[in-house]
């Protein structure tokens, strides 16, 4: 159990408006470290809600979660998000870049906010993950003047920045084509293989989830089955 | 922290429009404040200053009054009643003040007293054909009269060192002198209250911008005012004096009286309504300027509720990728207080600027002959109010929007697309 990164332990959901529903029920799973997982499910059957569960961002909800063996149930706010910036890296379905800034700044914030490198440092870093990503020439250009693919992996090279020990994307080929689905799907695949680099990706597109290591597959707030690739 | 500046820079620059539109509402604010502060209190001291420049903190004098031990308090069956029978009257024999050479000379050593001027007051007839005109002659002496109560700079017409150098010489009442139809180096006929005739050569013109007062004073010299009285030249009827700490006038005064056996009036009993009318300006200009300033807060409160509706996105994903919820709440923070800054400063030079351009434009009026253009004060306070509340509204117009951009859910805004 020495490389689990993540391990959730029971976690029930409920929404409470208008009425008390149970939307996540007994979630109870562990993800090692290196493994490419995803989560598929119908529409409303609680993975987004249970992704955004594991990222610290949602708390409220019952039962545990442990990132790095390290219990993320009941922190204050702050703390929450220092392990955000520090052992999670973000990519959603819409790119939400910081439009005031360029290419280059958008990748370093999460890294200058960690502050554990030196500002030129970070630079260096980020350059190097646009390279792996061959976005290298849009470094210098305003988040707002790139294409929707672009966009994305410029996501993907903030998710990395800070060396995260999980990345987690929130169908983050729903708003693609095929082609760039196609690009977005190839770097995840490289990052798992080559760097071997966790992630945890919440998608409906069953031939994405087909073609990972590990599927989750949940129903109505539960998880009906797992289903473990062969290597 | 420097990362905090940078993405509140950044906002701010990203709509420099708003941003502009928002340091512009203070800027104004912060000029109205300086510059109509500075105009009232001008404003203020000016009329102060046409009632205190010339009015001693104290004056000695003997005062006609009647005895206040009567006889019949004397009489011990009677001392607690209440007297109707007031036997002795008042005895207006002696206006004199008794041993006034070592009263001055008492004076002159107090630490507290920054400067005495004796002075003569006397009631006179002006013989103009065949009416008189009552008035009062001040007998001075010029020198301390226009070091301690700027007497010169009234003397619109003519000179007032010429009382010194020209004997029997006297400067008029302005508005006195037109009544007597009289103009410098003309000669007025003068009778004293006791019936003796003088006449006196005319060196000047007094004017105070009080016309009722410049209908009967009139000035001469110690000597002369002695000499119409057929005194000695140990004779004065007042002693002004001038002290440090204007507060403690009526302190000093009280002991002067019984220290010197006279009667002293203060500047506060004097002037009370004076410093009550200047206060309650003040407390005008002051209100409207606050308004000013508050009106200009709501301006930032509802550009930074704008902008935290537009950075919504902006705001989640900052949180999304660790920034904690006080982050969030300095980045706005910072943006409220450096339009704040900035329009302030601005605010101040242009105040000062626009004080400076009021300065310059013409005032004259008949009744204040010493001021040309309107009076603006500089004073630093009105600057440090004004940059005070600058940061002070701006902070609290940024406070709420700042907490509710810290409250923002990025899983509802990241969820909700």
């Amino acid at each position: 159990m020495g490389n689990t990164i993540l391990e959730a332990r029971h976690i029930d959901k409920y929404f409470h408006d208008p009425v008390g529903v149970k939307v996540l029920s007994d979630i109870s799973f562990t993800i090692d470290k290196g493994e490419f997982v995803t989560v598929t499910g119908r529409s409303g059957c609680g993975k987004s809600t249970l992704l955004y569960i594991l990222s610290t961002m949602d708390t409220d909800y019952a039962g545990e979660l442990l990132i790095d063996n390290v219990s993320m149930t009941g922190k204050p706010e702050p703390e929450l998000a220092r392990v955000r910036n520090e052992k999670i890296g973000f990519v959603f379905q819409f790119h939400y870049l910081l439009n005031e800034f360029t290419v280059l700044q958008n990748v370093m914030l999460p890294g200058l906010k960690l502050g554990r490198y030196t500002k030129q440092e970070v630079q260096q870093r980020a350059m190097e993950r646009l390279t792996m990503l061959g976005i290298e020439k849009l470094a210098c250009k305003k988040a707002n003047q790139v294409s929707g693919g672009e966009k994305q992996r410029i996501a993907i090279a903030r998710a990395l920045i800070n060396d995260p020990h999980i990345i987690m994307g929130d169908e983050p080929t729903g708003n693609l084509d095929k082609k760039n689905s196609e690009v977005v799907f190839d770097i995840f695949k490289r990052l798992a293989e080559e760097y071997k680099q966790t992630l945890l990706i919440v998608t409906h597109d069953q031939e994405f989830a087909a073609r990972t290591q590990r599927n989750i597959q949940m129903e109505d707030g539960k998880i009906i089955q797992y289903s473990q690739k062969a290597q | 922290m420097k990362l905090i500046v940078s993405i509140a820079h950044a906002l701010l620059f990203a709509r420099w429009r708003q941003t502009l539109v928002a340091a512009i509402g203070v800027t104004f604010s912060i000029t109205m404040f300086v510059a109509l502060l500075g105009f009232m209190t001008g404003l203020n001291d000016m009329m102060d200053s046409l009632f205190l420049n010339r009015t001693p903190h104290i004056r000695l004098y003997n005062e006609i009054k009647p005895a206040t031990l009567q006889p019949i308090q004397q009489a011990p069956p009677y001392r607690n009643g209440y007297h109707f029978i007031h036997s002795v009257k008042a005895s207006g024999s002696r206006q004199e003040l008794y041993n006034s050479l070592a009263i001055m000379e008492a004076l002159r050593i107090d630490p507290r007293v920054t400067g005495i001027a004796p002075k003569i007051t006397m009631q006179a007839f002006f013989n103009d054909g065949a009416i008189d005109i009552a008035a009062s002659v001040n007998g001075i002496q010029e020198q301390q009269e226009s070091t301690l109560f700027h007497f010169a700079e009234y003397v619109v017409k003519g000179e007032a060192a010429a009382l010194v150098k020209v004997p029997n010489s006297i400067i008029l009442g302005k508005a006195l002198a037109e009544n007597l139809l009289v103009d410098i180096g003309e000669v007025v006929q003068l009778t004293t209250a006791g019936g003796e005739r003088f006449p006196l050569k005319i060196v000047g013109f007094w004017q105070s911008g009080i016309q009722d007062f410049d209908k009967v004073q009139s000035f001469t010299s110690l000597a002369t005012a002695q000499k119409l009285l057929g005194k000695t030249a140990s004779y004065i009827t007042d002693i002004q004096i001038k002290i440090k700490d204007i507060d403690a006038a009526p302190a000093m005064a009280r002991e002067y009286a019984t220290l010197f056996n006279t009667s002293a009036q203060d500047l506060q009993t004097l002037n009370a309504e004076f410093e009550t009318g200047s206060f309650i300006r003040s407390l005008i200009s002051y209100a409207v300027g606050i308004t000013l300033l508050i009106v200009s807060g709501f301006g930032i409160y509802n550009i930074l509720n704008m902008m935290i509706y537009e950075k919504m996105d902006s705001i989640a994903i900052l949180k999304a990728t660790g920034f904690a919820g006080r982050d969030v709440k300095k980045v706005f923070i910072y943006i409220a207080m450096s339009i704040g800054f900035w329009g302030g400063l601005a605010g101040l030079i242009l105040g000062w600027l626009l004080s400076l351009g009021i300065d310059q434009l013409p005032f004259e009026t008949t009744s204040l002959p010493t001021i040309t253009t309107y009076p603006v004060s500089y004073d630093p306070l009105i600057y440090t109010i004004g940059a005070v509340f600058s940061l002070l509204s701006t902070y609290i117009a940024g406070w709420l929007p700042s907490r509710k951009a810290s409250k923002i859910d990025p899983v509802i805004i990241i969820r909700g697309k």
